[in-house]
């Protein structure tokens, strides 16, 4: 018992004398990704791909002429505790950026904490736009860089006229959804040319919404899925639509949450030649991507590792701040804020990327088609770069919604016709 | 969509594929000089390698109107998406995958180049459209290939989007043909084109060929005939034809409704029968029989694993397998856990939920977090086409038999022999059994494994349709009790039909009010049926109700 005991205060006196020599002399990184729960397949990658990215900046000697030093706490899928972990990330730890969350309700779980607080966080994952914080950059995809592009491959690439769009009951697909119904309209695809169908999470059944489907597209006119579906329900719906013989020649299906992590642990067979649109794929054709999957194979120790969409985000995200930190010569939030915007780092696809002044990223758009060892062909990709755009232009509710953060402006929700600048949400 | 009906990405077909190349090729008598090949690649290379589709489709008809000797074999590697320009040479070659490399050939002449890694590549980018471009062109060419089902799946390929010379080619063709069903498909494409395009008398051949067809293509052209025919006969001919088809279909959509309520039906059957047994009989609220079928799924896995080369048969291993893998984990937890809780409802409920958890959380630490990848064996995939207008999955066909064939073993054993007596003594009366001297302690454990291994095989027939993953369980496990409570607790039929019934309203309400309605309704109905009727559809006597 005495000797635990004795065990425990030396190592606690260890602990504090560690902590008390890094507070003088290293810069603090916060990694809020869910280890454990629901979301901790996705997270935990990103969690290491943050400390593969940390250490190597340390190889190149620190930022500043300081070490980084990750913080990893784990919010554990559950919601409300990301808020509380951000706020003991910037109020305890003293974190000059956070680098986290996957969820949108995660995501908007912290936004409060963090504009108290006056932190910084950039979040990875695409999402449903409609939202620009001063305190946060979205590195992932807005629905522009996404959706949109994914349409229109469709549309002018494949010559679809007919479209299904189909996705899992919750927040992001019925915002995506009611984005694409939109701007399908506006192209002047007649209304009973859409067909949209919501199924509940971890829906198994599909054999009526396939039958639909492929009744729907037996109408003489080439038809195209666009699948906001959601996980665990996709397994089931592409066997089903091989099961009846739907092959991704006659109707093809563009997913916008199956990437490479998510199909090594399927049985791809069913899959192949169905599409995705990211900003990155594994497959991109660029030295920038062959050292970054060395690195990070050697960094996690397995050649069976795959990257994909949102590390990439971390990457472009990591190095930004980086930059930003250098240019504004401290790690002051409202100097970063002020330096980032403007700033280009190299993507992984072998262009560069730079900082918007809505907090959104240039990305190019990619379209895969899904092989079966798990990764993807790309088939399609932008000629250029995609600037994220915050607030949807096909929505009549933001269209008249711009963001811009640089002053005298300094608004991330401004009303444009109104001249108004309207607090977060609409 | 009628090129769907024959899985056109199936693996079965790239084999083939590479038979119609050889017997192609063998056709290829004119010889031509390999060094016109050569330039004629290279010189396409920058339109191959390059983002813009139509220029590389371009590129495609150049090859394919050339008189390159090795286009058939470009075009097929392209169909493979094994063709690819290797990066320091720009070579065009042709790469087939070796484990983690790429065997590389000239694509000019065939010749060896030894191996690369992929990043050596680029790969020439073939998307969906193009495939099928390219396989309509390789299709005029297998027209005349020595296997039926080549041919079966040119013709296959080319209804629907021929032109008229090669409509003339096939018109030639038909009468040589030895195959029935070749022929068949032949004159249907042929019907097809003549229907809007041939001379009066062809159409008319065409009008009484597709008449009672159901084929889409047939329907469509149909459809257009009926509207835009400046002849009006022809117009009210079509039309009537039209009217037929599609009365017809609409019966077929009502008959493939019913299956897919049939067949829901039967995985709710499936799932729940187990707990029927268990709950129903015993009256064991058990909270842990999602986590018996998970185990039965994930046994599947592992059957799979240990047989790589038997995916076919495995499942006929993994049925017994998982019976006594669910089977020994339910009599373990009957024997520690829930004998010391019997008549004390919440507690049993509470003390299995906690054994779900720890289930669900040592296959997390032991096996993977992450889903596990159960294959389909290949008499289970695709479909049965009874005609153009209704196919029907063969894994739902398979778990409709399976969910029939356990529900009559399950009946025998209940009114057939010694235990399943036994079993319904203790159930009724335990006092009296026990009096009669039946062993109660001994039957409750039998029971409660034979409910768990009941489970852990209805796990092997999941592992089928969805996900292998921690949280299969949970999927299942409400599902489960709403069929229990709604068909009447402890009795095996009323789980049958409450099963079907529910699985059948579930299919009959999606195609009006979508999917997530329907589940609510259903639910609601469930309420109020309850209220109604507190002890089900089939109200049992016995100990339940003494209670």
């Amino acid at each position: 018992m005495k000797k635990t005991v004795s065990a425990f205060v030396l190592s606690v006196a260890t602990m504090a004398a560690t902590t008390a020599v890094s507070a003088a002399d290293t810069i603090k990184v916060g990694v809020l990704h869910s280890l454990s729960g629901t979301m901790a397949i996705s997270e935990t990658t990103l969690k290491d791909t943050m400390l593969m990215l940390i250490d190597e900046q340390n190889k190149k000697g620190g930022l500043l002429g300081k070490e980084l030093e990750a913080v990893v706490v784990d919010p554990a899928s559950d919601w409300p505790l990301f808020a509380e972990k951000a706020r003991e990330l910037i109020e305890k730890e003293k974190v000059s950026a956070i680098f986290g969350a996957w969820t949108s309700v995660s995501r908007k779980s912290v936004l409060p904490v963090i504009e108290e607080l006056n932190g910084l966080m950039f979040y990875p994952v695409q999402y449903e736009g409609e939202e620009s914080s001063k305190n946060v950059f979205y590195t992932g995809a807005a629905p522009n860089q996404q959706a949109i592009p994914a349409v229109d491959y469709l549309m002018n690439d494949v010559g679809a006229t007919r479209w299904v769009l189909a996705g899992t009951d919750y927040v992001y697909p019925r915002t995506t959804n009611k984005i694409l119904e939109a701007y399908l309209l506006d192209k002047g695809v007649p209304a009973e040319d859409i067909m949209i169908n919501y199924t509940p999470f971890g829906h198994s059944d599909w054999q009526s919404i396939v039958a639909e489907i492929k009744q729907f597209g037996s109408a003489g006119k080439k038809t195209a899925v666009v699948s906001t579906v959601n996980g665990d329900a996709n397994v089931p719906f592409y066997k089903e639509l091989a099961n009846q013989g739907v092959s991704a020649e006659d109707i093809p299906v563009i997913a916008f949450s199956v990437g490479e992590e998510e199909l090594s642990g399927f049985d791809t067979t069913p899959l192949v030649g169905h599409l995705a649109a990211w900003n990155y794929f594994m497959s991109v054709e660029s030295d920038a991507n062959d050292e970054f999957i060395d690195a990070w194979q050697a960094f996690i120790g397995s050649d069976e590792r795959v990257t994909n969409d949102p590390m990439e985000a971390h990457y472009i995200g990591f190095n930004m701040w980086v930059k930003a930190v250098e240019k504004a010569g401290s790690t002051d939030t409202d100097a970063v804020e002020e330096a980032i915007i403007g700033i280009s780092v190299p993507n992984l696809s072998g262009g560069y990327s730079t900082m918007m002044p809505n907090h959104h990223i240039t990305k190019p758009v990619l379209i895969g088609e899904i092989q079966d060892d798990g990764q993807f062909d790309i088939v399609w990709e932008t000629s250029g770069l995609v600037a994220g755009d915050a607030w949807s232009d096909f929505l009549p509710e933001s269209k008249q919604i711009i963001s811009d953060w640089r002053a005298p402006l300094a608004c991330g929700n401004y009303n444009v016709t109104k001249g108004v600048c309207s607090g977060q949400n609409l | 969509m009628e090129a769907a009906t024959f899985r056109p990405f199936g693996t079965h077909d790239w084999v083939h594929m590479k038979i119609l190349l050889a017997s192609f090729l063998a056709l290829l008598s004119f010889a031509v000089v390999a060094a016109d090949d050569n330039e004629l690649i290279q010189a396409l290379a920058p339109d191959l390698t390059s983002k813009s589709a139509p220029q590389r489709l371009h590129a495609i008809d150049t090859i394919a109107s050339s008189p390159a000797s090795r286009k058939a074999v470009w075009l097929q590697a392209m169909i493979d998406g094994d063709l690819y320009q290797l990066k320091s040479t720009d070579d065009m070659v042709i790469a087939t995958k070796q484990g983690k490399e790429y065997a590389v050939a000239k694509a000019s002449d065939g010749t060896d180049m030894g191996v690369e890694k992929k990043r050596a590549l680029r790969k020439i980018r073939i998307d969906n459209r193009m495939r099928s471009y390219l396989r309509s062109l390789m299709g005029t060419f297998a027209l005349s290939s020595d296997d039926v089902d080549e041919r079966l799946k040119a013709v296959n390929a080319l209804i629907g989007s021929v032109d008229s010379t090669t409509v003339e080619r096939i018109r030639e063709l038909e009468p040589q043909e030895s195959s029935e069903q070749v022929r068949d498909k032949m004159g249907l494409l042929i019907s097809i084109h003549d229907l809007e395009n041939g001379t009066e008398a062809q159409q008319a051949d065409a009008f009484s060929f597709v008449s009672g067809r159901l084929d889409n293509d047939v329907i469509n052209s149909l459809r257009r005939l009926s509207v835009s025919s400046d002849n009006e006969l022809v117009a009210v001919r079509a039309a009537d034809l039209l009217a037929k088809a599609e009365s017809s279909k609409r019966w077929y959509a009502h008959i493939e409704t019913l299956f897919f309520g049939v067949s829901l039906g039967s995985v709710l059957v499936v799932a729940a029968i187990g707990l029927a047994i268990t709950f129903g009989v015993m009256g064991v609220i058990n909270m842990a029989h999602g986590e018996l079928i998970m185990l039965g799924a994930y046994t599947t896995y592992f059957v799979q694993q240990l047989f790589p080369n038997a995916i076919d048969y495995s499942l006929l291993i993994a049925v017994p397998a998982a019976f006594i893998v669910s089977g020994s984990v339910g009599v373990l937890i009957e024997r520690t856990v829930i004998r010391h809780l019997y008549g004390r409802t919440l507690e049993t409920l509470l003390a299995t939920f906690g054994i779900s958890l720890i289930l669900q959380q040592t296959v997390r630490t032991f096996v993977s977090s992450q889903n596990v990848a159960v294959i389909n064996p290949s008499w289970m995939t695709g479909s049965w086409m009874v005609n153009p207008a209704l196919s029907l999955t063969l894994n739902r066909m398979v778990i409709i038999g399976f969910c029939l064939l356990v529900f009559a073993i399950l009946l025998l054993v209940f009114t057939r022999t010694g235990f399943g007596l036994q079993m319904r003594a203790v159930a009724q009366n335990r006092q009296m059994a026990r009096a009669m001297g039946i062993r109660s302690a001994r039957v409750d454990a039998m029971t409660f494994g034979l409910g768990s291994g009941v489970a852990g095989i209805a796990g092997v027939a999941l592992s089928q349709l969805g996900n292998v993953g921690p949280n299969l369980g949970q999927t299942y496990i409400i599902d489960s009790f709403i069929v229990v409570v709604f068909g009447g607790v402890g009795n095996l039929w009323g789980t049958l039909v409450a099963g079907m019934s529910l699985g059948i309203g579930n299919k009959l309400l999606e195609p009006w009010i979508g999917a997530v309605l329907a589940k609510i309704i259903l639910l609601v109905f469930i309420i109020l049926f309850i209220q109604k009727r507190p002890s089900g559809l089939f109200p049992q006597r016995g100990r339940a109700v003494e209670n």
